[in-house]
């Protein structure tokens, strides 16, 4: 049923120049709410197996589940910050399937009625393009528990000699966002499904319904994607890539399915409508199940729940409450910060807008937070093979330790060696200075012998100095700095060289 | 005691064996004690209970004579035993379903009602009988053996609830708790000369139920008179968090609804579509007797129409295979219950099929492939969808009818108690001993049965009154009055007319 392997790819930029793609996406994420989507087990992440569980996501005999207020509220969200309609009514319904990570033989999912539909949301681009993407619904429905397969070499089923179920992640609240097709994108499809989950991403950070942890599986995308000969042609078949966990993989993604069916029409072969999946080592996607001959799911509406009907006077609260959107801080702060499109744009890709904000809320100026977050933390970071939010180190602390270089307490190359002790958690800034002895040295009586040695030992420097060529003093500051272990105030060197040479 | 104080005081009603305990002439301990010798004498010949649970209700009799003698303030049912349909997960003891899916499976929870009768301190007894997952209208189908009925040993006790309807008939149990889903409490009620009553849609929680059909089940009391349904009614109803489908109005007041014995003025409407063909002679003549009765003492007999109910039976058996088929689907082998592991190429998938095979029984399996049929793309629209329709105009019927008269009444069951094996081979005949219960359940209705009298072989029959939705007490009221009535003109209560069990104590 998969694709032959003969099938080869086309080149990317060849397969747009004759075909038209178009994307769908389909985005869960995980709702942080205290309790799960339908009973009181706590929701947390990276607990002891089987540990958060009732005999409701356990789908015991008997178990009955009921409604997470606090989760429909977070969907509302989602759905009011997507510019949806939110239904005055709407149900859940039972998804039947087979499979030991469901407790209870079936999903619990909004099927024909979601609380949010017909929406769109607004996508940015590197080059500062807006994208509208058309809100297919959003609905509401419980995540599965998760499979171990132990004993095969890799972890997957096969060669597996058992495999364990851990039911803590049963009956977390998911939220399903579905666009509409995705027409127009042309080359850029890649660039646009990967900004598009990343403004998702970024709204449920700022409405705070999620930490929407990609690496953590918080945020999960199903990237559909199908070609057709030109814009006016009917939609082509479409694949389904599942569980995509990353903007990288999300692009790659896009790219190979554009190749890859290229490539199988080319060969006057069928696009076949299936499940598939990313391999992260390949960059490529490999056949999943069909779903030409679809399982039937036998969808009927949940008789153990009572509607959702949401009034309009909740609503309406939740809509007056909703945060700051990402798009409108991010005009904002451009304007507050006076930094470029182009800059930042950067910090945007780098996910550092929370951080830079914070410093400044902490005092620091938005350029040099920018810059040390841009510049040596960025660096740090990916030596480290980490998230800027991961490093070891607070916009508070970055804030105070811009502080003392402002203060001139010390200068900027000794700031850099502070940032290291504070990443090998040493403490704060000032802290570290007092502690290790930092302190830019501008006392004259120190300066002035350091200055009276330089002079002595470099006569031909000073002759020059004298004839006129000032930029030489560059020649005596050098080795003071050395002297002092970088700690002299190179400023107050200076003033101290021109007078000591009479020269100005 | 003395073995014939013993016999006196299991044959009292429930609220006579409670005051009995309050004024101190017997001690919990000693009636549930007297309870259990009575099983261990005659249940060999009825089967009317899976697990009985002596240790646990003696240490919980013994809690409430403590308490007693301290001088608490105790519920108006403390320390009168009961036994509880073996549907209803109990923590701490077996509960089966009458499957053998659930063979030894002991649950970590109790259900919402059994907490409430754990806190008013009714001593459980054990776990009844019934078919299997409720799915029958015999106690046949049950994966334990049949009930047999305590008038007569070759008949059936009804079903699903048959367990719990024999042993409150054999002076077992003063008290049971049914479930009913088309009938499971009443139909039983009818055909043991017992009292049952399925409460409104959500009066009752569900939590701890295993589901049958999750939009038509329900629990609610079996017992011998109207008062004791009523007492243990208002005991198990109330808002459970638990259960989203549950009710929020206050509960009651019941018994004093059964006490109040006035029907002057009540209009009671007749059901033209449940009265005539397909019901047996003399259960007809027993209805037509019971509605004299209330005629005399005042109330108004009229003759409605519920033209839609001659399609219930239809649409019961499409949406309760449809919602059955799904709520079994948890019964797998992964997680509890019986686990079957086929030798050759032990897969998860392999592993559900090889347990679900073995585990259910055939009509279990029945009604899974009716209801996932019925669910299936190309077929819903037509079986599960024209079902839904049909249940709303059942409602409709319902909606008029009340509209003209405050309950309406049927005979329960179209016969008396049929033969063991008599209908087990022929489904559809079993399932006609539902076609006067499951309009209730479709519509969300109460409903009792109390008995109208002897019909064909000298057998128990019943008679049903429906109330509108919320409106419970209406049927206290009527069912407590007709009791009084009939019990006049029989000279006792009809259950005194029963033969004499000979169990293996004599």
């Amino acid at each position: 049923m998969s694709t032959a392997p003969d099938i080869e790819l086309v080149d990317y930029d060849e397969a747009i120049s004759r075909f038209d793609p178009v994307l769908g996406i389909e985005v869960h994420v995980e709702l942080g709410t205290a309790t799960k989507m339908f009973d009181g087990a706590p929701n947390i992440f990276a607990a002891e197996p089987n540990t958060a569980i009732t005999p409701t996501s356990l789908g015991l005999p008997g178990a009955l589940p009921v409604v997470n207020h606090r989760a429909v509220e977070y969907a509302i969200k989602i759905g009011l910050a997507l510019n949806c309609s939110i239904a005055e009514t709407c149900r859940f319904s039972r998804k039947q399937y087979f499979y030991p990570d469901l407790t209870k033989n079936f999903q619990t999912s909004q099927y024909d009625e979601p609380i949010a539909y017909e929406g769109w949301v607004d996508i940015e681009l590197e080059d500062g393009e807006i994208i509208r993407v058309e809100i297919e619904r959003a609905h509401m429905e419980e995540d599965a528990g998760k499979n171990t397969h132990v004993g095969g070499s890799t972890g997957r089923i096969h060669g597996a000699t058992h495999s364990q179920v851990d039911y803590n992640r049963a009956g977390v609240p998911l939220v399903e966002i579905v666009t509409k097709p995705i027409p127009n994108t042309k080359g850029r499809a890649p660039e646009v499904a990967a900004a598009y989950v990343r403004t998702l991403r970024d709204i449920f950070r700022a409405l705070d319904v999620s930490e929407a942890k990609m690496e953590r599986g918080n945020v999960r995308a199903d990237i559909n994607v199908s070609l057709r000969e030109n814009p006016e042609a009917v939609l082509g078949t479409r694949t389904e890539t599942k569980n995509v966990n990353s903007f990288r993989s999300i692009e790659r993604t896009v790219r190979y399915e554009i190749s890859r069916q290229a490539g199988v029409l080319d060969a006057g072969q069928k696009v076949i409508q299936e499940t598939r999946h990313f391999h992260e080592d390949t960059g490529g996607t490999s056949s999943g199940r069909p779903k030409s001959d679809a399982e039937d799911y036998r969808y009927f509406p949940e008789p153990d729940l009572v509607p959702v009907a949401p009034s309009r006077e909740w609503v309406e609260e939740i809509r007056t409450s909703l945060p700051e959107l990402p798009a409108a801080r991010r005009r904002r702060l451009l304007g507050d910060w006076g930094f470029s499109d182009l800059e930042m744009r950067d910090v945007l890709n780098a996910d550092a807008l929370d951080l830079i904000e914070a410093s400044v809320a902490a005092g620091a100026s938005a350029q040099s937070a920018r810059k040390w977050w841009m510049g040596e933390l960025a660096r740090i970071a990916k030596d480290r093979d980490l998230d800027l939010a991961d490093l070891a180190i607070t916009p508070a602390q970055v804030a105070e330790l811009q502080g003392l270089v402002d203060g001139r307490k010390i200068n900027d190359k000794i700031a850099k060696q502070v940032l290291t002790k504070v990443l090998d958690g040493q403490g704060d800034p000032a802290a570290i200075v007092e502690a290790d002895g930092l302190a830019v040295v501008s006392d004259d009586s120190v300066l002035t012998g350091a200055v009276d040695q330089a002079i002595a030992d470099n006569p031909d420097v000073v002759a020059k100095i004298r004839s006129g060529k000032v930029q030489a003093i560059g020649a005596l500051i050098g080795p003071i700095m050395k002297a002092t272990r970088g700690q002299a105030d190179a400023g107050r060197v200076r003033e101290i060289i021109m007078e000591k040479l009479g020269v100005s | 005691m003395t073995p014939q104080n013993q016999t006196d005081i299991i044959r009292r009603s429930a609220a006579a064996q409670a005051a009995a305990l309050t004024a101190g002439e017997v001690s919990s301990e000693e009636l549930t004690r007297a309870h259990l010798d009575r099983i261990a004498a005659v249940d060999g010949d009825l089967n009317a209970f899976l697990h009985v649970n002596t240790d646990e209700a003696l240490a919980a009799a013994r809690e409430v004579d403590t308490r007693r003698s301290a001088g608490e303030e105790l519920h108006a049912l403390a320390g009168v035993p009961i036994a509880v349909k073996d549907i209803v997960v109990t923590e701490g003891q077996p509960t089966t379903a009458g499957s053998k899916m659930l063979e030894g499976w002991i649950p970590p929870y109790d259900a919402t009602l059994v907490n409430a009768l754990r806190k008013a301190g009714l001593p459980i007894l054990g776990k009844t009988n019934m078919d299997e997952f409720a799915m029958g209208s015999s106690t046949e189908t049950s994966a334990y053996g049949p009930t047999r009925n305590p008038w007569d040993r070759d008949r059936i006790p009804g079903g699903s609830g048959g367990g719990s309807a024999a042993a409150v008939g054999a002076y077992e149990a003063p008290l049971a708790i049914g479930t009913d889903t088309g009938g499971s409490i009443r139909q039983p009620g009818a055909v043991t000369g017992t009292v049952g009553v399925k409460p409104t849609y959500g009066s009752v929680s569900r939590y701890g139920l295993i589901a049958m059909a999750s939009s038509l089940d329900q629990a609610g009391p079996v017992t011998r008179t109207v008062e004791d349904s009523a007492l243990l009614h208002e005991l198990i109803a109330g808002h459970d968090p638990h259960d989203s489908t549950s009710l929020t109005d206050p509960v009651g007041p019941f018994a004093a609804a059964a006490r109040s014995k006035d029907v002057k003025g009540l209009r009671v409407g007749v059901i033209e579509e449940l009265e005539g063909e397909g019901f047996a002679p003399e259960v007809r003549a027993r209805f037509t007797e019971s509605l004299e009765q209330l005629e005399r003492a005042g109330a108004e007999i009229v003759r409605v129409s519920c033209p839609n109910f001659r399609y219930a039976l239809g649409a019961y058996y499409l949406i309760m295979p449809s919602e059955a088929s799904s709520n079994l689907a948890k019964f797998d082998g992964m997680r509890f219950g019986l686990r079957v592991v086929p030798e050759d190429h032990p897969t998860a998938e392999n592993v559900m099929k090889a347990t679900r095979g073995a585990g259910f029984g055939d009509e279990v399996k029945r009604r899974i492939l009716l209801g996932t049929y019925a669910l299936s793309a190309g077929y819903f629209d037509a079986y599960y969808g024209s079902a839904q329709k049909v249940r709303t105009l059942v409602q409709r019927d319902f909606a008029a009818a009340f509209e003209q008269v405050d309950v309406l009444a049927s005979p329960t069951a179209p016969t008396v108690a049929f033969r063991l094996g008599e209908q087990v081979d022929d489904p559809t005949a079993m399932y006609m001993n539902d076609i006067a219960t499951i309009p209730a359940n479709l519509a969300g209705v109460p409903g009792i049965s109390l008995p109208s009298g002897l019909a064909e072989d000298g057998l128990p029959a019943g008679i049903q009154f429906l109330a509108p939705v919320r409106a419970d007490e209406r049927l206290y009221r009527v069912g407590g009055a007709l009791e009084a009535l009939l019990e006049d003109s029989w000279g006792g209560p009809l259950l005194a007319k029963a033969p004499e069990l000979t169990g293996g104590a004599n």
